[in-house]
C-alpha cells in the first residue's frame, strides 16, 4: 500500500525541548547592560554598539503600535534578552554538541541538508551553532555566516547596509530588535553569482519566557540571484515568548532575491517581525511567506520599489486557529516608473481563530505606468471565526494599472458532498479543500518544505478536535 | 442466477419534502448489479433529487422510507458511508476543488475506500485502464480537481472516477447533457464494459435517448412530478420519443 498523502502527524515531533542548560544568559528585563554585554560577547566593533544604544532609546520613548493585533499581554520586564547556549562556531555536523545535534536531528535538519540544500545556518537559541556552506558557493565569493559574526568579519557591508532598509525609527518593535540582536544570517552574493539552491536556516525558541531577536540582511549585487529560506518550528511553552526579528533586504540593479519563510511558532508567541526589501532598477524581489501558530503575529513583508523596471511579489498565507490572531498583509512603495508589484494573501480561520489581511499599496505621483496587482481570499472554516480585510491603496497620478479583488469564504458544503460522496469522510474532505486553497502557497516552496507544510496543516486541522 | 439472489438496491417508498414541498412521492425503484436500469422524465421531475437522496446529500430535507442495500436502510448514512459500502454518484455538475490534485484526490479516495485491501499496483492499473478508455490523456491528472475542465472533461472526469474506486452501484446524473457525440459514444462504451465485466449496476438518469442507443438497458423507469408513473423495457424509450411526456400528464 502506497504512502497516504495525508501524513500522520506525531505531535511530539514539535514539542519537544532541551533540558534548560545555558552555558550564558542575562538577567530579566532590559537596559543599557544587556546591550553592552551582548556587544562585549560577540566582539562588536564601538559603532555597532553606538547603534544599539540609540535604539535602546528609541525603543524606551517609541509607543507601542496603536493599531493591529492586542499587545497589551506583553511583559517587557520578564523578558530574557540574551542566551548563548554553545561557546563557538563550527562547520562541520560531527562538532555539533550531541544534545543540539538530537534537536536537530528530530526537525530533521541534517537530512534536508543531505538532500538539497546548499547550506544550512542553524539557530538554536541566540546562536547559530551550526553553519555549512557548499564550497562552491564561498569560492564564488558567497557569504553566508552568523549576523552575530558578519559587523567583525564583514564591516564595510554592514556599516553600509545595516538599518538603511529599517531604521531603528520605523517602530518599536524594529528599535527593540536593533538594540538587542543576536544571531540572524548575514548574506552577500557578489556582481553576477546565481546560488541556484536555496539557502536554508532554520530557527528556534527553546526556553519559556525567551525573545529571539534574529537580524538578518541580505544583499544581492547587480545582476546576482539569491534563495532564502527559514523554516521554524517551536516548543511549546507556558509563559508568553516574544519573538522580534528585522529582515532587511537589498536588491541592486538586476539581482533576484526570493526570501521564504514558513513559520510555525508555538501558541504563545508574539510574532512581531518587520521585513522589508529595496529593489533597485529591474530587480526582482519575491517574499513567500507562510504563517501558522504563534498567539500573534503582525508581519507586513514589504518592498520599496525605488528604480525603474523593478518588481515585487508577495505571496503571503496565514492559518489562525483557537486563541490565534493572525494580522498579516503587504506593503509595497512605487517610487519609480515602470515598476510592478503583485500580492496574494491567503487565511484561513478556524475554531474561533482570527486573521486580519492589511495591506499598502503606495504609487508616489512620479511612477507612472505602473502595475498592481492585489488579491486575498479569505477562507472561514466554522461560524466561529473571523477574517477581516484591510485595503489601503494610495495611487498618485492615473497612469497605472490597479487590480483588486477581494472573497470571503465558508468551506463549501456542496465540495464537501462532493468529496464526501467519493468516500472522504468530513475531516480528510475538509483537510483536502483546505490543502487544495493552500495550494497556491505550497507550490511555491521546494518539496521537503511543501510536505512539512501540509503535515502543519494537517496538524492545525486535527489538533482543533474537542 | 434468479433475480432473486441477484444483488440490487431496492428503493422502497421514498419521499423527500423539501422547504415545503414533496419532491420526491413514495417512489419504487430497483437497481441491479451488472445491470443497466434508465430513469426518464421532464425537467423538474426529481430526478436530480432522487440521485441525491440515494448518495445522501447532507441537509438535504426530511427524507422518508427505505433505501435497502446489502441487507442495511442506508438512509441514515453518511455520503462517504454509503461510499464505502459501494455507491457512486456521478454528478450532473461535478463540483470544481481549485488547488486539490486530481491525482492525488483519486489516489486519496481509492486508499479511503479500500485501505489495506487496495495497492498501488492496482490503482495504477484501474487508472491506466480508465485514462485509456476514455481517451484522456496522462497530463490530464497534473490538474486541479474539476478546475477549469470543460463541461465533456468534467464528464469523463467523473467516469474516470468510476473506474478507479470501481462501485457496485453508480448512478449517473445526466453524464450525457452537454457531451458531443464522439464522447457520448465513448462514455456510453465505458458504461457497457463496466456493467458486464466490473458487474456495476448502473442507474442512468437522462432526458433523452441519444446515450440510450448506445446502451443495452434492461429497465426504464419515468419519474414525473416525484412520482414513478411508469416502468417497462425499452420500447418505453421509443414512446417517450415520438411522444414526448405529454401522455403521461393526462394518464394522471
Amino acid at each position: 500500500m502506497a504512502k497516504k498523502p495525508t501524513i500522520k502527524i506525531d505531535q511530539k515531533k514539535y514539542t519537544f525541548k532541551d533540558p534548560l542548560d545555558y552555558v550564558f544568559k542575562v538577567k530579566k528585563g532590559l537596559n543599557r547592560q544587556v546591550v553592552e554585554t551582548i556587544v562585549k560577547q560577540h566582539h562588536e566593533p564601538a559603532w555597532m554598539l553606538e547603534k544599539r544604544l540609540a535604539a535602546l532609546k528609541i525603543f524606551f520613548h517609541k509607543k507601542m503600535p496603536g493599531w493591529g493585533a492586542d499587545l497589551s499581554e506583553i511583559n517587557f520586564d520578564e523578558i530574557i534578552y540574551y542566551w548563548r547556549s554553545t561557546d563557538s562556531q563550527t562547520n562541520s555536523w560531527q562538532k555539533v554538541p550531541k544534545k543540539i545535534k538530537k534537536t536537530f536531528d528530530k526537525l530533521g535538519v541534517p537530512q534536508a541538508e543531505r538532500k538539497f540544500l546548499a547550506g544550512v545556518g542553524a539557530q538554536y537559541e541566540s546562536e547559530v551553532i551550526y553553519h555549512n556552506l557548499k564550497k562552491q558557493w564561498t569560492d564564488a565569493g558567497v557569504v553566508f555566516c552568523d549576523m552575530s559574526e558578519a559587523p567583525k568579519l564583514y564591516p564595510e557591508l554592514v556599516k553600509k547596509y545595516f538599518g538603511t532598509v529599517i531604521p531603528a525609527g520605523d517602530n518599536k518593535f524594529a528599535a527593540l530588535n536593533t538594540a538587542v540582536w543576536s544571531g540572524g544570517s548575514f548574506i552577500y552574493v557578489p556582481k553576477g553569482v546565481k546560488v541556484d539552491l536555496p539557502l536554508q536556516a532554520y530557527f528556534r525558541i527553546n526556553a519559556p519566557s525567551m525573545g529571539q531577536f534574529e537580524r538578518t540582511l541580505i544583499i544581492a549585487d547587480e545582476g546576482s540571484s539569491v534563495h532564502y529560506i527559514e523554516g521554524c518550528t517551536a516548543p511549546i511553552y507556558s509563559k508568553d515568548s516574544l519573538h522580534s526579528a528585522v529582515v532587511e533586504l537589498i536588491a541592486l540593479p538586476n539581482s533576484k532575491i526570493r526570501y521564504t519563510t514558513i513559520q510555525n511558532w508555538s501558541q504563545n508567541v508574539y510574532n512581531l517581525v518587520t521585513k522589508r526589501a529595496i529593489a533597485y532598477k529591474n530587480a526582482v524581489v519575491e517574499w513567500v511567506d507562510g504563517n501558522l501558530g504563534s498567539k500573534v503575529t503582525m508581519k507586513y513583508p514589504s518592498v520599496i520599489l525605488k528604480e525603474e523596471g523593478a518588481v515585487a511579489d508577495i505571496l503571503s498565507v496565514a492559518f489562525a486557529g483557537k486563541n490565534q490572531h493572525q494580522d498579516t498583509g503587504a506593503k509595497v512603495t512605487h517610487l519609480a516608473s515602470n515598476t510592478a508589484s503583485k500580492i496574494v494573501s491567503k487565511s484561513i480561520s478556524k475554531d474561533g481563530g482570527r486573521t486580519s489581511y492589511r495591506g499598502l499599496v503606495r504609487v508616489s505621483p512620479k511612477a507612472k505606468n505602473c502595475k498592481v496587482k492585489v488579491s486575498c481570499d479569505a477562507l472561514l472554516l466554522d461560524k466561529r471565526s473571523r477574517t477581516d480585510t484591510y485595503p489601503t491603496m494610495e495611487v498618485g497620478n492615473k497612469n497605472v494599472s490597479v487590480e483588486h479583488e477581494a472573497t470571503v469564504s465558508k468551506i463549501s458544503e456542496d465540495q464537501l458532498y462532493y468529496l464526501q460522496s467519493r468516500g472522504l469522510n468530513l475531516q480528510e474532505a475538509e483537510k483536502m479543500i483546505v490543502a487544495g486553497f493552500m495550494d497556491v502557497f505550497a507550490k511555491e516552496l521546494p518539496l521537503e518544505y511543501a510536505v512539512e507544510l501540509n503535515r502543519l496543516i494537517a496538524m492545525e486541522m486535527e489538533g482543533a478536535v474537542g | 442466477m434468479t433475480r432473486a439472489s441477484q444483488k440490487s438496491l431496492k428503493v422502497k417508498n421514498l419521499s423527500a419534502i423539501i422547504d415545503g414541498k414533496k419532491i420526491l412521492n413514495s417512489v419504487n425503484l430497483e437497481i441491479l448489479a451488472g445491470q443497466i436500469t434508465v430513469l426518464m422524465g421532464p425537467n423538474g421531475s426529481g430526478k436530480s433529487t432522487l440521485s441525491n437522496v440515494l448518495m445522501g446529500q447532507p441537509g438535504l430535507g426530511k427524507i422518508t422510507g427505505i433505501t435497502s442495500w446489502k441487507n442495511k436502510n442506508i438512509l441514515k448514512l453518511e455520503p462517504w458511508q454509503r461510499a464505502r459500502l459501494g455507491l457512486f454518484l456521478a454528478f450532473q455538475y461535478p463540483y470544481e476543488v481549485p488547488g486539490v490534485n486530481f491525482y492525488e484526490f483519486l489516489l486519496t479516495a481509492y486508499q479511503a475506500k479500500y485501505g489495506k485491501n487496495g495497492s498501488q499496483s492496482d490503482f495504477d492499473q484501474r487508472l491506466q485502464k480508465g485514462l485509456k478508455d476514455l481517451s484522456l490523456p496522462e497530463k490530464f491528472l497534473s490538474r486541479g480537481l474539476n478546475e477549469g475542465f470543460s463541461g465533456g472533461e468534467k464528464k469523463k472526469a467523473e467516469i474516470l472516477q468510476l473506474h478507479v474506486l470501481r462501485p457496485e452501484i453508480a448512478i449517473l446524473d445526466e453524464t450525457d447533457s452537454g457531451l458531443d457525440i464522439d464522447a457520448l459514444k465513448i462514455i456510453a462504451k465505458n458504461i457497457k464494459q463496466l456493467a458486464v465485466k466490473e458487474k456495476i449496476g448502473f442507474l442512468v438518469i437522462t432526458h433523452y435517448q441519444r446515450l440510450l442507443d448506445y446502451l443495452n438497458s434492461n429497465r426504464v423507469y419515468v419519474l414525473h412530478d416525484g412520482q414513478m408513473v411508469e416502468s417497462g423495457g425499452r420500447v418505453l424509450i421509443k414512446k417517450i420519443e415520438t411522444q414526448g411526456y405529454n401522455w403521461l400528464t393526462k394518464k394522471n
